[in-house]
Order: C-alpha cells, then structure tokens, then sequence
C-alpha cells in the first residue's frame, strides 16, 4: 500500500470533516469505506494531525463494531471446527490450507490480500461435516485434497 | 444564612459548597468503599460501590449525585450490603487471586474491601487465572490480570498527564486497558511518570523493582555502593514505617541504610545545589545572549521525556543542566573512582528516589560513562527502600538519626525544596537575586513560586531585568502552558516543569496518599529550609570544594547533556 | 429560495395542486422488507412493460432505482411486510400483495388500461377478500399519524412533502408563534418522549429554553437499535421532512441554531435520505441562515453510527457525536444542562420529534384527544414473531394488546397458542395471557413492571421457549454492555453464563436465586438506563415462566421442546428398518445397530444435532 497516497488521501478527508475530535469517528469511517478496514499507518498519523493519542483513536476504533482493524481477503474461508465437524476431522483441512497459504492462527490473511483463513465454531451444517465455507456459501464434506483443488480453483477465477 | 443539611445516616451535615454526596459522606465519619472516585480526577462512577439508599428506596451514587438539602440517605443497608457484595463478587471472579505473592496485597483496595464485605466465596468461575503481564517499561510493570477497569489510570494519563499511552480499548466484558494496537507500554508515548501506578487500587499497575540488584551488590564484598536520597523521600517513607506523617527522616533513612550495609549515603540536595549553581549560571548566560526563552528547567525524567516525544522543536529551550541526581552521580563516580580505598572496586551507584521515571533516565545512553558503564546503576523508590527497610527487619522508629557520610556532605534549604513545585525556581531566584539578605529570601518565598497549584505565574525583580517566571506540575498543565507560550499569548524567561502534579513529593514512587497528606509533605520540606543553616546553593561549602577538588575544568562535560530530538 | 412566507405558500399552493393532480399511480413498496423479497425487479418490469405499451401513467418513474439512488423510488413502506412486495394503485387505493413479475403484465392490462382490480392479488383473509388497502383489517384499527405519509408521498421530493401540507407547523412557529408558545403547546399536549422513557418532551424543552448558555443543541436519536424494531427507520426512510420539521421548530422553542441526527450505521438508506432531504430544505431556504426572513437560523448535520447499541442511551450518543467512545456518563448533570459539546441539549428520538408539526398545526387539546389524557398520541410497533402480520403498526395509545396482536395482526400463525409477547426489546419484559387486555401507554405498562421501550411487540407461540428468549435478550445485552460500571459489564455477563448452561442441560440448584440476586444487583446499581434494564427479560420470564426455568434445570427438560441440547433422539424399534442411513451419517458414530434389525442411539456420544432425523426415510427417529 502507498502510505503517501494513503496520507494524502485522509488529508482530504480531514479538509472536508476538519480536524476537532467531533470529526474522529466520521473521518474514520471514511477510511474503512476507501480501504476496507482500518490500516494502523493511519493511526499515527490521524493522532498528529488531529492533536489526538493514538491510543484513543485506537479506543474509539474499537468500541464501534463496524470498524475492523484487519484487512480481509477476497476470498474469506471458514473452517467449521464444531464437534461433528472436528470428529470428522476438520482440523487436518485448516491445517494444510494455512501450510498452503503460509498462515497461521495468528496470521490469518495473505500478504495479497486474496485469501482469510479463519475457524468458525459451528456452522449448523453437521450434516455436511466436515464443512467450511468461501465468501458464505457451504462446502461440504470437505478432505485436505478437495480444499486444495478449491483453492486452485479460487486463484484461478481470480 | 442557615446552612442546608442533608441526613447521612440520620445524623445532620452541613453541605458546604461539596460538589457530591460522597463528600458529604466523608464528613460524616464514613470510608465508603470507592475503586474509581479519586478527587484529583474526574467523576468516572464506574464502581457502583459507592451507592446510598434515599428514603424512598432508591438508589444514588453518591459520587456523581450533587447533595440536596433536606434529603436523607443511608450510606448500610441490607441492600446496600448485597449490592456491594455483589459487585466485589463480580470484580473477583475475573480477577488474579494469587495475593499472597502480589506486591501490592498489603495495600491493594480490593482485597481490602473484599475482607471488609467478608467475601468468603465466589460463586463464578474465575476468568483470569494466568497473568498478563507487560514488563517492557523499565519504570512500570502491568499485569491486565489484575485490572479492574475502575479507569483512574486511564484518567490520570489523559486528563492530568496528556500523554494518552493508554486508553480503553474494546468494548464490554471485552475491554481493557491498553496502548494504540496493544504494543508494548515502552514503545509508546509513555513518559514514565508513573502516575498511573499511584492511582491503580490494585496491582495491576506497580513500579519496576531494582531491589534484588542492590542487595546483591551490598552482599557483594568486591562492590562498593553509594547513595544518595532525593529531597522528597525524606518525608514519604515516615507514615508507610510507622511514624507520624510529619516526621522528616533523612537523618534516619541514612541510618537504616547504613544498618541495611550501602557503604556511603550521600543526600541529592548536594545534586541539586550544583544544578542550581549551573543552571543560574546559564539562566544569567541566556539573559545577556537574549535568550532562547522561554527556559525550561531540566530536572524532571518525564518532562524531557515528554518534550522529545511531543515537543522536539522545544529541546533548544532545555536547561543543558543534568538533573540533580546524575550530576551527584558524576561526582561519586569521579570520587569512588579515583580514590584510594576504593581502588579496584566496582562502584555500585544508587538513587533513592520518589521518581519511577529517574529509572528511565538512569539507563539512557546521554549518561553512559566513557567505560561503558551508566552513571547512576539503581534506582530505588520510596517505596522499594520502605520495603527493603522492611525485608531488613529494621525498627525505623526507634532508630537513631545519622548524618550522611562526607565528603559532600553540606546540605542547603535551597536544594531540599527541589522536592516541590516551585522549588526549583526558589532556588534559582536565591542565587541569581544579588541581594543576599534575609529578608531578599522572605521576598523571595512570597513572590508566588508557593503554593501547590498545578499552574503558578510570577515577575520578580531582578536588578534592571523583570523575570517573568512559569511553574507548572502536571504535564497536561504543561502542555496547555505550552500551547498559550507558542501561541504568542504568553512570554517567559524561565519555565519550571515537574511532571507529576504538586512535584517530587507527589512522585509514583512514593507511597500512596491523599491530598491532604500530599500538602504536609510540601509543608515538611518547607520546614527542613527553614531549619537549614544555609538557605542558598552557592552558600554550600560542598559545592565549592567539588568544583575544586573533584571535577574541576571537566564540570561542563560532567554536569551537562544536550538532549537531541529522536530520530522518528 | 423561499425568501419569505409568502414565497412558501405560494409554493405549497402550487405543489399542492400538482398532487392533487396526480391521477394513475401506481407505489411500488420499495421498503427493506419489500425490496429484499423483489420489489425493484417489480419496479423495472412494471417500467419496462408501460414503455412497451406506450401507457402513459402519471406516476413519474423517473429515478433510476440501480444507481446510486437506489430504492430512491415511489412508495416507503406501508408496513404490511409481511406480504411484500407490496404494489398499491392510486387514486383507487388498492393494494396488491405478493405480487411476482409474472403478474406485472396483467396489473398494467387489466389494472391500469382497463381499470378493474385483481381479486386474486388482493389480501385474503378468513374467505374475503380485501382489495381496498383501508378496508383491511391490518390498517383498519390503526391510526397513522407520525407513518401517515410513510407510502403516500415521495419521500425525495420535498414538492410531494410540500403537497400534503408540509413545513405549515415551522411557518405557524416562525410568524405566529412565540418560542414561549411553542413550548407551552408541547408541554399542555402531554407529549411524551417515544424512546422509552416516556419522559415530557415539554419539560424537557422548556428546561432547554430556560439555559443561560449557548449555543444549544437539537440532537435527534436516530440510533434505533432494538432487534426487531424499525418504525424510526421508516420516519427517516419515508417521511424525513417531518422529522426535521421538527427539529427545526425544537430550535425555535429553544433557541438553539444547531441540530445533530444520530443515525444508526445499519441504516445507510435513512442516512441518504434524510441528507437529500437535508439539501433539498437548505435549497429552498427552510434550513440555513434566517430562514424565510425571520432572521432565525438553523443548520443540520448528520453523524452515523458506528455500530454501537448502547449509542441510543443519551450521554452515550452525544459522547459518539463528540468523536468519543460511546460510553454513557453518569448523571447529573443531566442531559438538558450539560449536552452535547457539554452545551444545553434537547434528545429527542425520531418519533417524539416527528410528532411535533401535527401537534403546532392542531393544537394540543386536539392531540390530547387521541388516546389517555396522560399518555396521548399514537404510537408506531414493529410486530414481529409469530403473528400472521407482522410489519409496522401505528395505533392510539391505550389500544389493547389483544387488538394488536389478535385484530391487527392477525393472531398467531399456525393456529399456535398465543404464549407471550416481548415488549420493549432487550430492555423491557415480557406480557402474557393475562396482560392481553392492557392498554398500550406509557403509565399501563409501568403498573406491570414493563414499559413501551422504543417500540418492538415481538410475539411469541407455545413453541417457544422463555428461558431460550431470556438467553437470547441477554446474550444481546451483555455483547453490547459498554463495559464501564461492573454490574453490567461483569454482571451481564455472568448472567449469560447461567442462563446459557441452563439451556443446555447444565443447570444447578441455586441459578434460578442466583439470577435473581444478579439482577436485582445490576437493576439497582448498573450507571445507564441500559444496564438498569439489562436484566428486564430475565426478570419477568421467571416472574411468569418460573416452571419452564425449573423443569430445565431438576428435569433437564425443555417443555416447549425448542432447547435443542435438552433433546434427546430415539430410535422406534418398531419403525426402524435397520438400514443404517442414520448411522452412516451421524457425525459422531454415535449411531449403532446390526443391518436389517433396529438401530439404537448412544446418548453420550450423541451432539443433538439432528442429522439421523433428517436421514430417515422412515419416520423411525424421534425427538423427544
């Protein structure tokens, strides 16, 4: 990401909604709807230019649920991890999506932005197990194999 | 005029301009159990502790509820009781409870109320098991385990300090207290001042120790360790060993150490009157060159620490003159080094200090030693020396009061009040005044550098020259200052800063205490001035003789720093 | 630019006439519920067809409904959602529901060319038809006062606002009234704030008025945020002039030049609404500086919300406008003194400000008339759960539950039990059988321990299950506890915790005292009205459903049989044909049996999830 471009940007915003405390919340807002989420460069920045600490921005941007402070990838993989899905052993899914992917518990969102590998407790589709999901839609009876090709699949479209 | 009354607990009390019931309540003769109501900060009413019952039933917190004559609450009741019970229930279940090894179990205001209540069970299951702790700060340590978001900590760093490295983060039973992303508190605007540890009714918020690395430097027979004691200690450890609060101990404290085995125990106030020896010296300098102005004084950690992060552009205006305590520690280094008997020694240099932020300033690179070494090797504050004095076992009160240990020895009144807000500019005004009488010094004390307000303004009169002279404590104080001085609204020619509000004796490294106990400990070392033979700096035979003996041409290298805006 | 009073009646008289010009309409519902079930193919059919047939029907369907003004279309919401997509035909006043594209052909042939209804389209109910829209039973005992305009006029077009009437009552306020009058005439019409409270909005403005200092503040909350409730949106959707109309005249009251609406962030369409709105008042000269001459000044701002429930307490949302975390403070000072920006502040919510115009224009003895004396006015319900019709609702205070639930909604669906209805979302309780005469007004409800909240009547069935409902009120609660006073931040959530290992079959002796205590604690000492209310739905469940908390809790049993891990699956032997369907694909081979003889279910490996019952081709599994 340009974070020249990114400054330049919020410099706009802060010209059109000012820069008091008032305009904080409005002026992030605008930021999540241009990138999507919260990027932390902006943190410092928004604090020096509206004479904020960056620990209150920060505390404003997560009292408000709307706001995220990740980025997501384009594509969004749910892996259930619910009871009847784990018995049907989910876990060997996740874990050589996130080998395929270089993720991580921790790190959940490709340098590329393209994919997010996330667990989910249950997706109330046990029938199904073991399932996971792409963008919301339900795949079912999934192998480490099947989520492979899917992937495949996935960065082909894109 | 009749006065209004209000009924606490049936029994009449006069509302005198009180802003809460709580207040009120107080008068009355009642410790009401509070977490988040402390009267230097704002109304938070987060706690719920604090509830009376009215006639009617209903229920008032009594620190956010402005008394009403004619009203009449009950500050126990059974329901009151199951409420508070309740609640300490509540907090507990989401609370470390390893007390028995938490430093702050003898004054943590939670247990304390929790025994109070005789809360003998918890009927939920505890969510906070593990510490989470944050150990990156040489001057604090946090444990979010043993938060219990009461805020007063959040409050003090953003309404009294301005700095704003912490903030509520996250919302409901998932909040917390905690920095911009969660980072480490020492990577963020975090001043050490400590402040926030003085307020935290729990241990979640304590000072770092360096206790255990002192004793091993006393038990090691190849070390030799020297100390000096700020002016403010000597009147925050009396209440914590047992006397009464009025009581200045240095002569005692230099005693106990001595029992406790430090080798030489030196008093700051030889630091801080050779600070004011250069720095009215450079104040003179500054007057004749024409400035910069406004100056600022250079004494306080957390205050340099403060103008790097927020006021890069201000660091020409800084004293170049270290702060007492590393001046003193230039001098012993020098001293211990090159003296015979202590030839082949490791010096081991500790600071007793009401200052958790001298412990930031102990390790920056500005006062590494050409051998690589730091020049002050310990910090200890009131507080760790009031637990050592403890873990010693040492009867404070019946000991006998020593002198401190030559040389150095000589003392002056001038540098005993650096330990309060406008101490410092007493001091300066001492020396730079050419009229050296007692009544020059009665002139001096009445210009308006007294007083323990957060913001003092004077004009004192000084041959030809009228100085016009801030005093500030509290950096949010500072920081409003600040703004009025680069705004144009505002001149001066010296500006004294101490970070936290009413100076060195209301420092987060001394015991905890209310306002009013705060007061007697400024009013103490007004008293020791008064008691002090010599009033001025200069006056000090000790100073002299450093200057000749010990440091001679090297004293500008020695006792002067030039702090550089960090690199971003 | 209006300039003067007369410039605005001259344009009213002209809009006016225009709109009573209008001949063949034809609204198409374009409301969420509506839109979500279709409405907009509808619209572009309906477009596509009368310029294929070249009809041309006075309905200006000039916007194009997927740029960027989408749903920027005739027709708000009528409010009879449930039988969306809704398309009505003016001037006849016919209502057509469920309407599909394949009937768009026959609306324009048979409809608008030849002029006659389709029965088959016409809401049915108990063997009659109803084509009329006023004849149904759903509007018939509603009264539409603060919705009247809500699927009657253009909602973007201020002429269409103009044409029914509209900025009249700021006209009255601004020559012929003084702020004084202004006051009076809301405190003597008894109008009561609509978002919950209940508090005067009389009082409260004339304690605005009396302010020494400036510059006070009009904040509007629009911050809707009830599951279940959406009449605000529907005033900000439909009818955003006479939200700000009265806004506006709050400021005259007043004396205040400044007001702020919070509106929530899931409602991005109000946001677009109320700001073309906005623009198109400020075009005209009805907001901004000395409006129509009269030297009075009023600007309008709108923040969103971000997400935020406890954004609807009062100090919370000013803190939220001030760019702060939505925390509420405690008080005093109260709201009237030290406001927004710390300045004298009238909050009002959508409804209280959208009764104001009638109110000024009518006179509050005509207000006071409709419905109790001490409790008048209208006001606007989302009826949700299991009613036959649910939608948004407008009746006079005082009208019974009974009438809502069974004459306007229609009774409960599936010929279902009436069990309770929740009132009043997380912050209120719950009414039962013997509630089902109850007037609907603020001082009623109070009698009973439950209050009118912001609106949302969600009804409930014999299916459901009342510890389930208190679970899921508190689960909501307790997720959007602000997290500053511990009774509701540590509370809440304890509570969750109890409640939640109850409907799971894990409940012990003492819960059922243990929330009890709980919410006695948070309800007396919690900071906001919030967390005062936080336990509402737990309180009055057990108050009237302490039997269902108990057999979960000794008997491990749910008796609406809704708790999914209270239940237990069997196999009827004599129904099982052993083809071990089930057993394949239970999750957890929880499932065992030999081929061709019955299978049975282990009941500690079983997770209830259902799987063997959707399985079964022979009706052999069982809930029980």
């Amino acid at each position: 990401m340009n974070v020249k471009e990114m400054y330049r940007r919020i410099d706009g915003y802060l010209d059109t909604y000012g820069r008091e405390e008032k305009s904080l919340i409005t002026v992030l807002q605008a930021i999540q709807e241009e990138y999507s989420y919260l990027p932390k460069e902006i943190f410092p920045y928004l604090a020096k230019e509206m004479n904020l600490h960056e620990a209150q921005i920060y505390g404003v941007a997560t009292f408000y649920e709307n706001f995220s402070l990740e980025a997501k990838g384009k594509y969004v993989i749910k892996v259930c991890d619910g009871t009847a899905c784990h018995v049907r052993k989910s876990a060997p899914i996740l874990e050589r999506l996130r080998n395929e992917l270089g993720l991580s518990a921790s790190k959940i969102t490709t340098d590329d932005l393209m994919f997010t590998v996330q667990t989910v407790a249950c997706l109330g589709a046990c029938g199904l197990a073991p399932a996971m999901t792409v963008n919301n839609k339900v795949y079912a009876s999934m192998t480490p194999e099947k989520a492979m090709d899917l992937l495949k699949q996935l960065r082909e479209e894109a | 005029m009749l006065k209004d009354y209000m009924l606490i607990d049936k029994i009449p009390v006069p509302i005198e301009g009180e802003k809460n019931i709580l207040a009120l309540v107080q008068k009355a003769g009642i410790d009401m159990p509070t977490f988040c109501y402390y009267s230097e900060l704002s109304v938070y009413g987060a706690c719920r502790m604090c509830m009376v019952e009215d006639d009617r039933g209903n229920m008032h917190a009594a620190c956010s509820t402005p008394p009403k004559a004619g009203m009449s609450v009950v500050t126990n009741s059974a329901r009151l009781r199951k409420y508070r019970k309740n609640i300490l229930e509540l907090l507990l279940a989401n609370h470390c409870r390893d007390c028995t090894t938490c430093e702050k179990s003898e004054n943590c205001r939670l247990k304390e109320l929790a025994r109070r209540f005789y809360i003998e069970d918890v009927r939920f299951p505890n969510g906070k098991t593990e510490p989470e702790r944050d150990e990156s700060s040489v001057c604090i340590s946090i444990d979010h385990s043993k938060c219990i978001l009461c805020g007063d900590c959040v409050r003090m760093c953003n309404e009294v300090q301005n700095v704003g490295a912490i903030s509520f983060v996250g919302r409901g039973s998932k909040m917390e207290v905690g920095t911009a992303f969660k980072v480490p508190i020492a990577n963020t605007q975090c001043v050490g001042c400590g402040q926030c540890s003085a307020v935290c009714p729990t241990g979640a918020i304590v000072v770092q120790k360096n206790v255990t690395r002192t004793w091993e430097a006393i038990y090691d027979p190849n070390t030799v360790v020297v100390a000096q004691i700020a002016p403010a200690v000597r009147t925050g450890v009396a209440k914590e060993l047992g006397e009464e609060n009025g009581v200045i101990a240095a002569g005692k404290i230099f005693a106990a150490m001595r029992r406790m085995g430090f080798n030489h125990v030196y008093d700051t106030t030889t630091g801080a009157d050779l600070t004011v020896t250069e720095e009215a010296e450079e104040f003179v300098e500054r007057l004749k060159e024409g400035g910069p102005f406004p100056m600022f004084t250079s004494c306080c950690p957390a205050w340099i620490r403060y103008a790097e992060n927020r006021h890069p552009e201000l660091l020409p205006n800084i004293s170049t003159c270290r702060s007492p305590m590393q001046m003193f520690g230039s001098v012993i280094k020098e001293y211990f080094e090159h003296n015979e008997k202590t030839a082949g020694k490791r010096i081991f240099s500790v600071a007793v200090m009401p200052c958790t932020a001298k412990k930031y300033e102990a390790i920056r690179p500005e006062f590494r030693r050409p051998d690589g070494t730091d020049t002050i090797d310990a910090i200890i504050t009131t507080q760790e020396l009031i637990q050592m004095i403890r873990e010693a076992g040492i009867d404070f009160k019946g000991i006998a009061p020593e002198s401190s240990s030559m040389p150095f020895g000589g003392t002056s009144g001038a540098g005993v009040i650096f330990g309060v807000t406008g101490g410092v500019t007493e001091a300066v005004l001492r020396n730079v005044e050419p009229d050296k009488t007692y009544s020059a010094l009665q002139q001096i004390a009445m210009s308006g550098v007294r007083g323990l307000e957060g913001v003092k303004e004077t004009t004192y009169q000084v041959g030809d020259q009228e100085l016009k002279i801030a005093m500030v404590s509290g950096l949010g104080n500072a920081e409003k200052l600040i703004r009025r001085v680069q705004s144009g609204e505002a001149f001066y020619h010296l500006i004294e800063v101490m970070a936290c509000p009413r100076g060195c004796i209301a420092g987060a490294g001394q015991p905890f205490a209310h306002s009013a106990e705060k007061a007697q400990r400024a009013k103490n070392l007004y008293t020791t001035d008064n008691m002090t033979q010599i009033k001025r700096s200069e006056a000090n035979p000790a100073i002299d003789e450093i200057y000749a003996k010990y440091i001679g041409r090297r004293a500008h290298s020695l006792l002067h720093v030039h702090y550089k805006a960090k690199k971003k | 630019m209006l300039k003067t009073r007369q410039d605005l009646q001259e344009l009213r008289r002209a809009c006016q006439e225009a709109f009573a010009a209008q001949e063949r309409r034809i609204l198409v519902c374009t409301g969420t519920g509506c839109a979500s079930s279709g409405s907009l193919d509808i619209y572009d059919r309906l477009v596509e067809l009368m310029k294929e047939k070249g009809i041309a029907c006075s309905v200006e369907l000039s916007k194009d409904p997927h740029g960027d003004e989408i749903r920027a279309t005739k027709g708000g919401c009528p409010g009879f959602c449930e039988f969306g997509p809704l398309v009505r035909i003016e001037p006849q006043g016919w209502l057509y529901t469920k309407v599909k594209l394949s009937d768009c052909e026959e609306i324009i042939d048979e409809t608008i060319v030849n002029g006659n209804p389709i029965q088959r389209l016409a809401y049915q109910r108990d063997g009659k038809i109803y084509v009329e829209k006023s004849a149904i039973p759903f509007y018939q005992k509603q009264r539409r006062l603060v919705l009247e305009h809500c699927g009657e006029i253009d909602s973007d077009s201020i002429e269409e606002y103009l044409g029914v009437g509209g900025y009249s009552a700021l006209e009255k306020a601004l020559f012929d009234m003084q702020p004084a009058d202004i006051v009076k005439e809301i405190m003597d019409s008894n109008l009561r704030g609509r978002g919950g409270g209940g508090f005067s909005a009389g009082t409260k403005w004339s304690q605005v008025a009396r302010q020494q200092a400036t510059p006070k503040y009009i904040v509007c909350n629009g911050d809707e945020g009830d599951p279940g409730a959406f009449m605000d949106r529907s005033v900000m959707e439909d009818d955003p002039h006479r939200m700000l109309e009265g806004m506006i005249i709050a400021g005259i009251a007043c004396g205040a030049n400044d007001g702020y609406i919070y509106v929530r962030a899931e409602y991005p369409m109000a946001v677009k609404k109320l700001r073309r709105a906005i623009e198109q008042a400020e075009a005209l000269g009805l907001l901004g500086d000395d409006i129509l001459g009269s030297g009075f000044s009023f600007h309008m701002h709108i923040n969103r919300g971000a997400g935020a429930f406890v954004c609807g307490e009062g100090s919370a949302l000013t803190a939220s406008i001030e760019g702060k975390r939505g925390m509420p403070r405690v008080k005093p000072p109260r709201t009237v003194e030290h406001g927004l920006f710390d300045k004298p502040t009238v909050l009002n919510n959508v409804e209280t400000f959208a009764n104001v115009s009638s109110i000024i224009l009518n006179g509050a003895d005509w207000y006071k008339g409709i419905g109790p004396e001490k409790s008048p006015g209208t006001k606007a319900f989302a009826l949700t759960g299991n009613v036959v019709n649910t939608g948004l609702i407008e009746v006079p205070m005082g009208t019974t539950l009974r009438e809502v639930i069974f004459d306007i909604g229609g009774g409960i669906r599936g010929g279902k039990k009436f069990k309770a209805v929740q009132i009043g979302g997380p912050s209120g309780g719950c009414l039962t059988e013997e509630h089902l005469d109850l007037p609907l007004d603020f001082d009623s409800l109070k009698k009973v321990g439950a209050i009118i909240g912001s609106g949302g009547l969600v009804v409930m069935d014999e299916d459901t299950c009342m510890v389930e409902v208190a679970r899921f009120f508190m689960h909501f609660t307790q997720n959007e506890s602000c997290g500053k006073c511990v009774p509701c931040r540590e509370g809440t959530k304890r509570m969750l915790e109890i409640l939640e290992r109850i409907v799971n079959g894990e409940g012990r002796e003492g819960d059922i005292e243990l929330l009890e205590e709980l919410a006695d604690t948070i309800t007396n000492t919690a900071l906001c009205g919030l967390g005062k209310t936080a336990a509402g739905p737990v309180v009055s469940t057990l108050k009237y459903f302490r039997d269902e908390y108990e057999a979960h809790i000794f008997e491990k049993r749910c008796p609406a049989g809704a708790c999914q891990r209270l239940k237990t699956y069997v196999i009827d032997p004599d129904k099982c044909m052993g083809c071990s369907k089930c057993a394949r694909n239970c999750p957890v081979e929880a499932i065992s049996g030999k081929l061709k003889s019955p299978f049975s279910i282990d009941v500690d490996k079983c997770i209830r999830c259902g799987v063997c019952v959707q399985n079964c081709a022979f009706g052999a599994v069982k809930e029980a």
